[in-house]
């Protein structure tokens, strides 16, 4: 069971408030992309073992998506972190490289 | 004009470990838009007659309130008749807005619950630490009641008023019998 703690309304519950949507920060290759990126954007994912990105959604709270870290393995929640971007915050990060030393190499 | 009827037209359980009662219609107001807005803030304060709330609380007198849905959503709390000229003179004020004011009142069902137990109750039914010194008085929650959306606040001690969509009134109503049912104490808090 994951403890989750929703960066928009500041409330921590259990996972079942919550939805899981999948890998974040997918590169969304569209109109005029190669057969293979489209490929790449509808289907392949990284399916790590160990340090996960995720976009995730306040299901039954306050609505709203969100991006969280965790460990696949492990379930270690390291963060949760807005949506509104491209890429992990530099500072949760550097957080997952203090428990996962190398953990950048293998992803 | 016929009378409006809710959901369970005032269904009521006294037999448990706390009393159930279904208040019967009570006026409520989505009003999305920008939360940190001065003219959505005075109008959201006019038409809920108390203070905006902080995030994740809600401030209720007798039957009106805000309540904090979401960083972009309050819920406004009044009586039931009030709600029609309550939405008209949201939508005036907030014309020149992104905003966006709706009665939800028929859509939704509201109980209040009440007894020494009533935390406990609710802990058993929904994901929240309702410990007394993490669930108080003020605090405003949205989340699951077994399967279905729910929120709820705590007037005062001993008493919480749960809010649910009116198709799962049924359910929500059973499901807070089942959980104050006699002989199911937890006495944990
Ligand atoms: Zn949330």
């Amino acid at each position: 069971m994951l403890i989750v703690s929703c960066p928009c309304c500041g409330v921590t519950a259990e996972e079942t408030e919550f939805h899981a949507h999948g890998e974040a920060h997918i590169v969304r290759h569209t109109v005029g992309s190669t057969d293979q990126d489209m490929e790449t954007y509808l289907f392949m994912r990284k399916n790590t073992k160990g340090v996960h990105f995720e976009r995730w959604r306040h299901q039954y709270g306050c609505g709203k998506w969100f991006h969280m870290a965790r460990d696949t393995m492990t379930l270690e929640v390291f963060g949760t972190y807005p949506a509104q971007t491209l890429a992990p915050p530099e500072d949760l990060l550097v957080q997952i490289d203090a428990k996962r030393p190398g953990w950048r190499k293998s992803t | 004009m016929s009378d409006p009827v809710s959901a369970l037209n005032h269904a009521n359980s006294t037999e448990g470990l706390v009393t159930i009662t279904e208040t019967g219609p009570v006026g409520m107001i989505t009003l999305r838009g920008d939360l940190g807005a001065k003219p959505v803030q005075k109008a959201a304060i006019a038409a809920g007659g108390v203070n905006m709330p902080e995030q994740g609380k809600c401030l209720t007198e007798l039957d009106r309130g805000i309540a904090w849905m979401s960083p972009d959503e309050l819920l406004i709390l009044c009586r039931y008749d009030e709600v029609a000229g309550k939405v008209d003179d949201l939508q005036g004020k907030l014309a020149k807005q992104h905003a966006l004011v709706v009665n939800v009142s028929d859509a939704r069902a509201v109980f209040d619950v009440r007894g020494a137990a009533v935390r406990e109750v609710m802990a058993k039914l929904c994901p929240v630490d309702m410990h007394p010194a993490s669930f108080t008085p003020g605090t405003f929650r949205r989340t699951r009641m077994a399967q279905a959306a729910a929120a709820f606040w705590m007037p005062e001690e001993g008493v919480v008023r749960v809010i649910c969509f009116r198709s799962v009134a049924q359910y929500v109503f059973d499901l807070l019998r089942v959980g104050a049912q006699p002989g199911s104490e937890v006495d944990f808090f």
